[in-house]
């Protein structure tokens, strides 16, 4: 596909090569918090904060806040990499 | 238009007017209490006057536009399709069964409350984005656009029924059981009374009416389920905060478990599920949550791709605020029954045991032959015998999971005006959920089967007509089967998300992210992840089947999901490659900017927010 390369044009090539970039990035995010921290429970349990044993912790609030965190972070960065690259909604 | 147009851009007035008017109507049910209206009445009004609610916003965005009927018109701002999809999400399991399980379960039971939030980052990283801008109405409409023919679509049909009928059946027991609880009417009565609930809020409007009274059922759910609770934190510890607060409770348990001699703590992992399983479920409940049709439907509803996004954050933002108080309800009740029920005598119990004792959800007996004597026995209908000594000890001791939420309020020692809240939350629960599965299910027959399969040239009062008529026989049939209240189904539910995700999660995400997925692999791979997901399940169950693994059947998406990729992928690279076209097309989903090419106006030709 021959693409204009000027700053105004869309530039298809480099907007799927970050989007894939920010995929991959959040996926193994969402790798680490969904499981890596959780094989770890039973050594994070002899922390406790607050009274919550820390493995318990991550698995009840620790990873969720997270999740919630990622989500906005994301929408952010994605739409960075659509607006520099010319693809976002006008 | 204007009006329209008017009422999205007011929409934090009136939902904060309605929110306003809400807690005004639980103030007015105090006061009436206080002078002495009797408690059946407060529970007739709760339900009533919400249920009034959901009717009058059903009947305000009643709709006769096809864009508006199966999408709201693709208007819906991100944070008010957040809300819309917390309470689609969230069921009358999430309500009142899961601070329950997790009483059960202890750390265990956290698997669930990790399997019903992480899915949402693959929501938005790998499909609604993407599906927004494929400007579709159904879930199987990507599948028989995507991969151009009917074969696909109709596999896709199957696999949302199969996911979504057994799951809306359990919510409508879930209404029936609230309803005939605080109406105090026989079950089979109360599962179509919420019939009646359900179809006011969809039958006219569509997604639109759903859509709006789903914000609406997420307020009262989300201030139901957090009141109660804070209240409790509260007296117990001084900050109304509880989410900080049951961190204490939980050394104080731990002491209390040593005390009293328990032997598995409630914050040891791997206890009741080893390490396999716990994991396992994780897995098949994230991506089961990425594969379900009536909330991947709810991000076609965002005015943009951009707004689809946003929209993901904010809804597991929502989801959070319940999942992150549920294991503090779980806390603060282990804790009361720790303290102030075992090792008590029999005759100085705490009143809320004898209460949920008569309902039959809460077991005690010290007798030493259950069967032969009452006495000492609230309610012997599990068989468990005591030694008679005139002390409750732990092994006397049996509460059902759902009662943990519903007495919560009588453990606070709070007036009946809570209880009757927390049973408008649960109706609010349970009805937002089954609205959207009966959407999700009466718009793929509607849409899918009569419009692009049997009869393209319908017109769009046809096509309407049909999709109402399909959304009362969907709502009929699984009002019907509620009526049984079957427990194999509801037991089953929890198969909904293995049996989606092994049969719809590759087809979606490689849709997207191959290219070179074919038609032919895709529906090879549909076919083995979901049978091979299927055979596990009913083999395991119903035909003796030995585990794989130890795997629990719950979780059988662990060898539905790699059979689908493998055979999606092998099948996909035998065959020819997809035509340019649909390259092209796969291309301009990849991107927010642009119109779709014309592969996809067939599906969006009736669709003016998207011309």
């Amino acid at each position: 596909m021959a693409q204009d390369m000027s700053p105004t044009a869309p530039r298809l090539e480099e907007h799927w090569r970050r989007t894939r970039a920010l995929m991959w990035t959040m996926l193994a995010l969402w790798f680490f918090f969904s499981f890596i921290i959780h094989f770890f429970v039973v050594s994070l349990n002899q922390i406790v904060v607050l009274g919550f044993p820390f493995g318990f912790y991550m698995a009840a609030q620790g990873s969720l806040i997270a999740f919630v965190i990622l989500l906005f972070w994301f929408a952010y960065r994605q739409n960075r990499i659509d607006e520099e690259c010319g693809v976002d909604e006008q | 238009m204007a009006t329209k147009g008017g009422f999205v851009e007011n929409l934090g007035k009136i939902y904060g007017i309605y929110t306003g008017g809400f807690i005004g109507f639980v103030i007015l049910m105090a006061i009436l209490e206080q002078l002495g209206v009797p408690d059946r009445a407060i529970g007739y009004m709760f339900i009533g006057f919400t249920i009034a609610i959901y009717a009058l916003i059903g009947i305000i965005s009643r709709t006769t536009e096809i864009s508006e009927y199966y999408v709201a018109g693709r208007r819906v701002p991100a944070i008010y399709n957040g809300m819309a999809t917390g309470a689609d999400w969230m069921s009358a399991a999430s309500f009142i069964s899961m601070a329950g399980s997790l009483y059960v379960l202890g750390y265990d039971g956290l698997g669930y409350v990790l399997g019903w939030t992480g899915g949402y980052v693959l929501v938005a990283i790998l499909l609604a984005p993407y599906l927004r801008k494929f400007g579709i109405y159904t879930v199987p409409d990507f599948l028989g656009t995507r991969y151009e023919g009917h074969l696909p679509r109709l596999l896709g049909i199957v696999v949302l029924f199969c996911a979504s009928f057994t799951y809306i059946v359990a919510q409508i027991v879930g209404v029936g059981i609230v309803t005939s609880r605080f109406l105090q009417i026989p079950f089979g009565a109360a599962v179509f009374v919420g019939l009646a609930g359900i179809l006011v809020c969809s039958m006219l409007g569509g997604m639109r009416a759903v859509t709006w009274t789903q914000v609406a059922q997420y307020i009262i759910l989300i201030i139901a389920y957090i009141l109660p609770v804070a209240i409790l934190s509260a007296q117990l510890y001084g900050v109304p905060i509880p989410q900080l607060t049951y961190g204490q409770a939980l050394q104080q348990i731990s002491e209390l478990e040593q005390t009293l001699g328990v032997a598995n703590a409630h914050v040891a992992p791997f206890v009741n599920l080893d390490s396999l399983n716990f994991f396992a479920l994780i897995l098949c409940l994230m991506i089961g949550t990425a594969s379900l049709p009536h909330i991947l439907m709810r991000y076609f509803t965002t005015p943009t791709v951009r707004d689809a996004r946003k929209s993901v954050a904010w809804s597991l933002f929502f989801i959070f605020l319940l999942y992150f108080t549920a294991p503090a309800y779980a806390a603060f009740a282990k804790l009361e029954i720790y303290q102030a029920v075992i090792g008590q005598s029999i005759a100085d119990l705490p009143v809320w045991v004898a209460n949920w004792g008569t309902v039959g959800l809460v077991t005690i007996c010290d007798a030493v032959d259950a069967g032969a004597t009452i006495a000492n026995c609230v309610r012997s209908n599990v068989p468990i015998n005591g030694n008679g000594d005139g002390i409750l000890q732990l092994s006397e001791f049996v509460i059902h999971p759902d009662a943990i939420v519903l007495a919560t309020p009588e453990i606070a020692g709070l007036p009946y005006v809570i209880a009757g809240l927390v049973a408008a939350g649960g109706l609010a629960a349970a009805l937002s959920t089954a609205d959207g599965l009966l959407l999700a299910i009466a718009n793929a027959l509607s849409h899918d089967v009569y419009y692009q399969m049997i009869d393209p040239k319908a017109s769009t009062t046809r096509r309407l007509t049909v999709a109402r008529v399909l959304l009362v026989v969907v709502a009929l049939v699984g009002a019907y089967s509620a009526s049984f209240q079957p427990a194999v189904i509801v037991s089953m539910v929890a198969w909904a998300f293995s049996l989606a995700a092994a049969g719809l999660f590759v087809p979606l995400v490689l849709g997207i992210w191959w290219k070179r997925t074919t038609k032919a692999g895709a529906c090879a791979g549909m076919i083995a992840g979901f049978m091979v997901c299927l055979v596990y399940l009913v083999g395991t169950q119903f035909g003796g089947m030995e585990l794989w693994f130890g795997v629990r059947n719950i979780s059988s998406a662990l060898f539905g999901l790699p059979a689908a990729f493998v055979v999606t992928i092998v099948v996909s690279l035998m065959t020819k490659a997809p035509s340019k076209e649909m390259q092209d097309l796969v291309d301009s989903v990849r991107i927010p900017r642009g119109a779709m090419p014309a592969l996809a106006a067939k599906a969006i030709q009736h669709d003016p927010a998207l011309r």
